[in-house]
């Protein structure tokens, strides 16, 4: 889960790194009881990249203006986020951004911390344009985050003196974070060098591994994290749900099943509308509460539901359409694929719908794509 | 057939849990020698006829002749029980188990890889030998077929589909790996195509991979160095996913630029392996290859 901003600086902070001075507030009032010079920078708490092109950071030179912009942001939805904190920040006398990151490597199997001079782009921008710009210091996880690493570092950035052991500080701390909080990705991009020779985290970017919340009591995943409404409305089913930016619903059972349903739409030249995996041995409540959802959704215009039974039950998985349909009704063309364990007993089951059971999922998306393109799409 | 054979020994860690049980009973079913369970306080019972012990150093003692171990161990747990089997010499350990944090991940990957011990997993569905002996839980009812096709797979369900059409269409499989989901895995697809090169049974190579990592990148740069000469067929998940986006596994993630469904067709399609566009196609282009 990714952090919203203003919690990664607060926990940054909290171990010792400057983060510029501000305030988060969640509703506009807050502002009145704060004590910040202007201008200050507005910045809605939103998890995309891009915020300022988005007009989601603007400046403010007074409280009128700052309370004008907050009210603007709080309670807008954006991509089906809806923003429900803002942030505001004095501004920073910047002489130089930089870029530094502690994240996992996969391909190696140990940690990794990424520097470099050019702060303020997207990374993938650097690696693309610049690879040689991008210092990669691998960290073993037995071993920790070992001098000789920090020194190393220090020496491609071109910090010597007070400023390298500064740095060196600020790096023991970010994988101090980074370990303490089960990390993904501890991130400050771009990194301030101030001219009174100072580093300020200016931007944060923190993802936590979702495993691993249960250990970090002090998140608080509906308040700080990035899921979309749909999103923690399906935490609450316990499916993976993803919404998609097209017109066809795609339900199945493994990630992996799942994924290559939401393909076989675009091959077919639909749009998948979502990713919803019911996950193994899904119960019929499971099922009904993911039909729901999608029925519901005006999006969609047709469902596709792949089952490939190994321990789901095709019965279990009937009884869940039926109840789904029972509720909201048949508001929607349904394409049904089931395969695999209790076959038989799904198709008796899902027969007095009168929706056809499909062997092949290709088969089932094809005459569900006809069917919509029929529909006057 | 690579990992799993007519020798392996099966120890449960977590036996008399619902799915460790359950899957117990349908290993049991398939023919896998499994010789006893683990579950700290249940030592003494029995579960579908197998016997339970407190430890891993106990049912050793009684079981000298397990080399293998299948974890169903819930996620809070499940890093102690992977130790506990390293630290005892097991060979082999498969985990099953979901949701393990990738920090616990990370440090018993590396633990076990110097103290010599293969993992699979963790989030996966195990290693089959079709008709030989199961370690896992893909459903037996698809896997009765021995045959020329090695698979490697980092999904479960569509494994099991692409297997099922395999076998359908007359190709049986040496074994079928599903390496899991994870970021992080003990064995990944280049390590296990490196154990399928010195297997004499396997003739291809099915590769299920996924957006995310660069694991399938990597395999293709050892065909391109020749340390992989068997013919592949590969077919990847996520072609329509979101980049930044999470899809279910927690590997399944294009992040930073890496792991897009396009880099890893280029890659492929760059040293010769054929990348199928569905599922149902792998089978067509299996059967291209074995002409």
């Amino acid at each position: 889960m990714r952090l919203l901003e203003y919690k990664g600086k607060e926990i940054l902070a909290k171990y010792g790194v400057s983060v510029p001075k501000g305030i988060v507030i969640s509703s506009v009032s807050d502002i009145d009881k704060s004590n910040l010079k202007y201008p200050v920078f507005v910045k809605a708490q939103v998890p995309f990249a891009g915020r300022a092109k988005m007009g989601l950071v603007k400046r403010a030179s007074n409280k009128d203006e700052a309370k004008q912009i907050a009210s603007e942001y709080l309670g807008k939805v954006i991509q089906d986020f809806e923003v429900k904190k803002v942030l505001l920040e004095e501004g920073v006398d910047v002489a130089k951004e930089y870029y530094v990151s502690v994240t996992i490597d996969r391909s190696s199997r140990t940690f990794i911390i990424l520097a470099s001079p050019e702060g303020g782009v997207d990374i993938e921008e650097i690696a693309r344009t610049s690879p040689e710009k991008i210092y990669r210091a691998r960290i073993h996880p037995f071993e920790g985050l070992r001098d000789y690493t920090v020194n190393a570092i220090n020496k491609f950035m071109g910090f010597t003196g007070d400023l390298a052991s500064k740095f060196a500080s600020l790096l023991r701390i970010m994988y101090n974070v980074f370990d303490t909080y089960d990390a993904e990705l501890v991130e400050i991009n771009p990194l301030a060098l101030t001219r009174d020779g100072n580093f300020v985290a200016l931007d944060v970017k923190i993802m936590i591994d979702d495993n691993a919340l249960y250990r970090h009591g002090d998140i608080s995943v509906e308040e700080e994290g990035d899921l979309t409404r749909e999103e923690l409305e399906a935490r609450k089913y316990g499916f993976h749900y993803v919404e998609l930016p097209g017109y066809v619903g795609v339900v199945g059972n493994g990630a992996g099943l799942t994924m290559a349903t939401m393909d076989l739409v675009k091959e077919f030249k639909g749009e998948p509308a979502d990713f919803l995996d019911v996950g193994g041995g899904a119960s019929r409540d499971i099922v009904k509460a993911a039909l729901t959802l999608l029925l519901k959704d005006e999006r969609i215009k047709g469902i596709v539901l792949n089952i490939f039974g190994g321990i789901t039950r095709g019965d279990e998985v009937a009884y869940g359409v039926v109840e789904a349909f029972k509720e909201i009704g048949a508001s929607k063309p349904l394409a049904i694929r089931l395969k695999g364990t209790n076959e038989e007993e799904g198709r008796r089951i899902l027969a007095p719908l009168g929706v056809k059971i499909y062997e092949t999922a290709e088969e089932a998306i094809g005459e569900l794509m006809k069917n919509l393109q029929g529909g006057g799409r | 057939m690579i990992l799993v054979d007519q020798n392996t020994r099966v120890l449960v860690q977590g036996i008399t849990g619902s799915e460790g049980s359950r899957h117990t009973l349908y290993m049991l079913q398939y023919g896998t020698k499994v010789v006893a369970g683990v579950t700290p306080g249940r030592g003494g019972q029995q579960v579908h006829g197998v016997p339970v012990y407190d430890s891993v150093e106990d049912a050793l003692r009684k079981h000298p002749e397990i080399n293998t171990s299948i974890i169903f161990v819930p996620a809070r747990f499940a890093s102690d029980a992977v130790y506990e089997a390293v630290d005892n010499g097991i060979r082999l350990v498969v985990i099953i188990t979901e949701h393990i944090p990738i920090h616990d991940a990370i440090r018993f990957v590396n633990y076990a890889k110097y103290k010599g011990t293969v993992i699979i997993g963790p989030n996966c569905p195990g290693v089959v030998s079709p008709t030989v002996s199961k370690v896992g839980i893909l459903p037996n009812s698809v896997y009765v077929k021995k045959g020329p096709v090695g698979i490697i797979s980092r999904s479960g369900t569509l494994t099991y589909e692409i297997s099922y059409h395999l076998t359908q269409a007359g190709f049986g499989q040496s074994t079928v790996v599903g390496i899991g989901g994870d970021p992080i895995i003990g064995t990944d697809m280049v390590e296990a195509a490196l154990m399928y090169e010195n297997d004499p049974e396997t003739k291809y190579l099915v590769v299920i991979g996924e957006i995310g990592g660069d694991q399938e990148e990597r395999l293709a740069n050892l065909v391109r160095e020749g340390k992989v000469t068997k013919p592949i067929v590969a077919f990847i998940a996520g072609r329509t996913a979101p980049p930044g986006k999470r899809l279910g596994h927690a590997g399944a993630i294009i992040s930073m630029g890496v792991g897009t469904y396009e880099g890893k067709v280029k890659a492929l399609e760059s040293v010769g392996i054929k990348v199928a566009k569905t599922p149902l196609e792998v089978v067509k282009l299996v059967r291209e290859l074995s002409k």
